[in-house]
């Protein structure tokens, strides 16, 4: 039954995702040329580098995400766009504006072009919510009454109009980060950074906080940058994915591509539960590498939601005359599109088996030898 | 008690109210500023300029460890040169306001450094200037701690201003050693320390309850 679902969402998720992605790369929001950073370590001349060549692409339109472990560099990568820091060496273009030549000055004009969030949303606990989202508006020198005309709305459009009044320790965490989204959009900016924004808070405001920035994403045409940790925030608004480990880009490009395809090893134990990507326990223990005569042969088949899996496996035994074990499998959703892995098991011989995997490959259907087993 | 000591009482309380306002105002004027620089001027801060903060930093602690009395004595000259003579009430203000700068300023201090420095890269994030982050974030986030500070700093004064009767400056603590100690009245001094306690427990009520009206971090009951 799995697979039935798989087939209907397939239409209408797969064409939005993919699509911003080529036509924008050409002209993007933000682009790392070369980028370098590195730290003096303390009093003595040792330097550490937090980030090390780096070139990544931020389409214009999208929401590309930056993930990895804590110390891989993400912070600084983030830092480096509205400069807060600045680049060893390399280039960071904003816009067509390269942020490492530019000024005090003129970089906090540039500053007031970019909004940013942040993991524990750094509200002014002294200013009620209202003037938390008017303080980007106070500081451009915008008049107070322009100020309660876009205010007003962005309480609106974050749903909280009835906290207008509020303190921030009035509020709850996701509260606070609405607030906080509201203050970095008061400034009406092309570009939303966010610093792990759902990192502190619990799986299911996670999830609203997300779905609002989907909503800013595709609504206002705003490019969002998010660095995070956690898969799952990759996996729900990611069009566009970085991985990040050791102040190297890794692997990026478009996320269904990234995650589904023939991952990184860091970027295999980022998605550690991404579905069907680890082997079952009381499969890998009796798994053999080399194929003998008697064996049934471990296949893993990868649908990316464009195909109905299950009649082709029925077709593997009435077609071919093989039979077909389902050993594990799961679907999951990436960048709004479906993607699922199966694990089979087939008794058949060697060229059996190569008449299978390109029966499957016919149609449309990925797979590769694991194993064997008894 | 007699009229004629009723009315040194009044007298020697406008004193002392007049020494700690005005001390207590210029020496806010100097210190406030000068807290805020020194919790911002440090390696890789707002206003860095290292070399700057630890001389300052000395500077203060220096004027921090003299004794009072000893500091009273030692800035006559000074004292001459600004106030026009060494004696008297207005003279003694000199000392005080000498006095109360390096004890705001560390006090000042230490509030701004309470503020989450979140707050500050989140202002920087948004395109403010140093003077907006010291103004719109800093000194507005540490109002609490900042207004603490000043009542500490003028109990603190009511307090030294007892000291100043050594030149001539008038005020409480100089009726109760005059009157109450070296004239053998112990009903003069019982009534002076009475009206000072007064004094500080209305300073500092008052500011408690305005630092509490400030302070937004704390869910109200």
């Amino acid at each position: 039954m799995m697979m039935t679902v798989v087939t209907r969402k397939t239409g209408e998720a797969a064409g939005t995702a993919a699509g911003d992605g080529l036509t924008a790369a050409a002209d993007p929001m933000v682009a790392f040329e070369g980028v370098s950073k590195r730290f003096a370590a303390g009093r003595t001349s040792a330097e550490v580098a937090a980030l090390d060549g780096v070139d990544l692409i931020v389409p214009r339109g999208s929401v590309t995400g930056i993930i990895g472990r804590s110390g891989a560099g993400k912070s600084t990568l983030i830092r480096l766009v509205n400069g807060l820091e600045k680049p060893t060496s390399g280039r960071v273009v904003v816009d067509g504006v390269n942020i490492a030549e530019l000024d005090e000055k003129r970089l906090r004009d540039v500053r007031r072009s970019i909004g940013m969030i942040f993991q524990h949303f750094n509200l002014l606990s002294s200013r009620t919510a209202f003037d938390n989202i008017a303080l980007p508006l106070e500081i451009a020198g915008v008049d107070r009454q322009t100020i309660e005309k876009r205010v007003t709305p962005l309480l609106d459009l974050v749903g909280l109009s009835d906290k207008r009044n509020r303190y921030p320790s009035e509020l709850s965490g996701g509260q606070k980060q609405r607030i906080g989204i509201a203050r970095a959009l008061a400034t009406e900016p092309k570009l939303l950074l966010s610093d792990e924004a759902t990192s502190a808070l619990d799986p299911e405001t996670t999830r609203s906080i997300l779905a609002l920035l989907k909503t800013i994403n595709k609504e206002l045409g705003l490019t969002v940058l998010l660095i995070t940790h956690e898969m799952e925030v990759i996996k729900t608004i990611a069009d566009h994915v970085a991985v990040i480990d050791g102040g190297r880009i890794v692997e990026q490009g478009p996320t269904f591509d990234v995650f589904t395809g023939h991952t990184h090893a860091t970027t295999r134990s980022l998605l550690g539960g991404l579905a069907g990507l680890h082997l079952p326990e009381f499969l890998t223990r009796q798994m053999v590498e080399k194929p003998e005569p008697g064996l049934r042969t471990i296949l893993r088949i990868i649908f990316k939601g464009e195909n109905a899996t299950e009649p082709m496996l029925a077709r593997l035994g009435s077609d071919l005359g093989i039979e077909v074990n389902i050993m594990a499998g799961a679907v999951d959703e990436i960048a709004g599109r479906p993607f699922g892995m199966l694990v089979v098991s087939l008794l058949a011989d060697e060229a059996k088996i190569v008449q299978a995997r390109s029966f499957l490959a016919d149609h449309g259907l990925s797979s590769e030898v694991v194993g064997y087993v008894r | 008690m007699s009229a004629d000591i009723f009315a040194l009482l009044v007298k020697s309380t406008g004193q002392t109210l007049y020494m700690v306002a005005v001390a207590g105002l210029i020496g806010s004027l100097f210190g406030i500023p000068l807290g805020v620089f020194l919790a911002t001027s440090g390696r890789g801060e707002l206003f860095a300029a290292p070399s700057v903060n630890k001389v300052l930093g000395l500077v203060v602690n220096a004027a921090r460890s003299t004794p009072f009395i000893i500091l009273v004595v030692a800035i006559i000259p000074f004292t001459r040169l600004i106030a026009g003579t060494s004696i008297g009430t207005t003279a003694a203000i000199v000392p005080l306001t000498i006095a109360t700068i390096p004890f705001i300023a560390r006090l000042v201090e230490s509030a701004i450094r309470e503020v989450d420095p979140g707050l500050t890269e989140a202002a920087r994030a948004m395109g403010a200037s140093p003077a907006q982050i010291v103004f719109k974030v800093l000194l507005a986030e540490a109002r609490p701690g900042i207004t603490s500070a000043l009542t500490l700093t003028i109990v603190s004064l009511i307090g030294y201003s007892a000291m100043v009767g050594a030149v001539g400056g008038g005020g409480l603590g100089d009726l109760g050693i005059r009157y109450g100690y070296q004239r053998f009245m112990p009903d003069v001094m019982a009534i002076v320390v009475l009206v000072l306690i007064v004094l500080v427990q209305l300073v500092q009520s008052a500011g408690d309850r305005l630092a509490r009206r400030f302070d937004k971090r704390i869910r109200p009951r």
